[in-house]
């Protein structure tokens, strides 16, 4: 293998790594809470009254990391006419056959509408979370407020959960994707094949 | 409050499958608060702190009789005051002062238990008493979020949800609930909840003899009914007795978070996973010709197995 591509920097990968294993932490202990088929995960936190403490504060710290992994990578996850399309097409991408899709940038349109989907997500979880975090600020809040909070944050940690599932599975499924985030770096064939106008950008083409 | 009851439980929260169900000839029991023979003593609210060794801090008065001012994790029941104008017939008012004894109404289908997402922290037992089994709560708050009456109560000490247990440990060896013993006009009764109802009639037949046009049993269907019912002298209009609601139901919002979407959203995460496996399978992977890297002509490449095939 020739020269390699850096794809990712330290900062970004390290920060990625810090908000992926607290969604870990935070989506094991919610989960615990969402349905009595997962309360077996409490016992990684010591518990079903250490789940219910921690899981509130793993929420709030995984929000900071990825509000700055969003300022990270934000503008490469701009939607474009070009990613219209991606997506119109996707269902060839699912059938192997990538050959037949729009070029792509740094990031393509399935990859752009997870980061949203998290961002957006994240968002409601952190508000709603507040809205019902016994004993700090539940009793502040009227309990239709709350019920309705607690609907919502179920609602979009499912959603959430389902994008990590494509997001994970995505990075198994695109050889070559693990190394970008682990080690930072891609090989040329790997951007030419998967992002080749990202690899035009960068001058890897030169 | 404790596991420890010999008591059967009808409804475990956080339980997908039915508990034992062999004894099925429980008695269902309840018990009723006339509030009109209420003359507010608060005997009940001294009884309940002594049997169940409960200690509230001494609060401040808030301008009326209620003391404490609201229920707490020490104080599982509160006499709360209302005083109402009744419009008489002959168009004057009269000043009616409407003591309600408020705590747990001990829902046939209770909220707290259907939100509860710690198994057997909240219990149904087949006599119809819903408990709070202490040691296994996690503090989360959901039951509060479920109930339709605002009844439980987080404690700061020890992040536990407390509510009124219908004494449910004197009731497991045949004693009455402590209010009921100790109320001195019998506000306060207890038994079969047959018994009570059929009392509850009586006097609702009495208090009209009386003159009150519309006295009225409050057994609210919308819970599927409740062990703790009241006689209420203006029964058509409960919202006087401090907002006792009028038709009271588990939120559709908690109905909708704890009901059909929870499996089913369960299914959705463990299914997307599954297909992920299986499309890995069928499709298998996007993987990149790494012997390649010097043909820089920019376009991604056919698929490996399509060359192959070419070749």
């Amino acid at each position: 293998m020739a020269r390699l591509i850096r794809r990712y920097n330290d900062g970004t990968r390290v920060n990625h790594w810090i908000v992926a294993l607290l969604f870990l932490a935070a989506g094991l202990s919610g989960l615990a809470l969402f349905h009595p088929l997962f309360w077996p995960f409490t016992g990684l936190f010591g518990g079903g009254q250490w789940t219910k403490t921690l899981h509130p504060f793993f929420g709030v710290v995984m929000v900071l990391g990825f509000v700055i992994l969003f300022f990270q990578v934000w503008r490469d996850n701009f939607w474009t006419r070009n990613d219209s399309a991606w997506v119109r097409r996707s269902s060839r991408l699912l059938r192997g056959r990538e050959e037949e899709m729009p070029p792509v940038a740094k990031y393509n349109a399935g990859q752009k509408g997870v980061f949203w989907l998290f961002a957006v997500c994240l968002l409601v979880l952190l508000v709603t979370g507040f809205l019902f975090w016994v004993p700090w600020f539940a009793g502040a809040v009227p309990i239709p407020v709350r019920r309705f909070a607690v609907l919502l944050h179920a609602f979009a940690a499912f959603l959430m959960v389902l994008g990590v599932i494509i997001h994970v599975y995505a990075a198994i499924w695109v050889k070559g994707s693990m190394r970008a985030m682990t080690r930072g770096t891609v090989s040329p064939s790997w951007a030419r094949r998967h992002h080749p106008l990202w690899y035009r950008d960068i001058g890897a083409d030169k | 409050m404790s596991s420890l009851q010999s008591l059967d439980i009808a409804a475990r929260s956080a339980t997908t499958k039915p508990t034992p169900q062999a004894r099925q000839h429980v008695t269902e029991v309840a018990k009723l608060i006339d509030v009109s023979s209420c003359i507010g003593c608060k005997a009940c609210q001294v009884a309940c702190m002594q049997w169940n060794d409960l200690r509230d801090e001494v609060g401040v008065n808030v301008g009326q009789y209620d003391n404490p001012s609201d229920l707490t994790p020490q104080s599982w029941t509160v006499m709360r005051y209302a005083e109402v104008q009744m419009k008489q017939p002959d168009e004057s008012t009269r000043l009616e002062w409407l003591i309600r004894k408020d705590g747990c109404m001990h829902c046939e289908d209770p909220g707290c238990l259907k939100a509860c997402p710690a198994p057997g922290a909240i219990v149904k037992y087949t006599n119809g008493i819903v408990d709070f089994i202490s040691e296994h709560c996690i503090g989360c708050g959901y039951c509060v979020s479920g109930c339709p009456f605002d009844i439980p109560r987080i404690s700061r000490t020890d992040n536990r949800a407390y509510k009124c247990s219908l004494c449910s440990d004197r009731v497991a060896v045949g004693l009455e609930p402590a209010c009921a013993k100790v109320c001195p006009t019998g506000a306060i009764r207890f038994g079969s909840k047959e018994d009570m109802l059929e009392f509850g009639a009586q006097r609702v037949a009495e208090l009209k003899e009386r003159g009150y046009a519309q006295p009225a049993v409050y057994d609210p269907a919308g819970v599927g009914g409740t062990h703790v019912v009241y006689v209420l002298q203006h029964g058509d209009q409960p919202g006087l007795y401090n907002d006792l609601p009028a038709d009271p139901t588990i939120s559709p919002l908690v109905a909708l978070w704890k009901g059909i979407t929870k499996p089913l959203a369960t299914a959705a995460m463990i299914g997307a996973a599954v297909v992920g496996f299986f499309h890995y399978v069928k499709v298998g992977p996007l993987e990149t010709d790494e012997t390649d890297d010097d043909a820089d002509d920019g376009r991604p490449r056919r698929r490996d197995e399509d060359r192959v095939r070419g070749e």
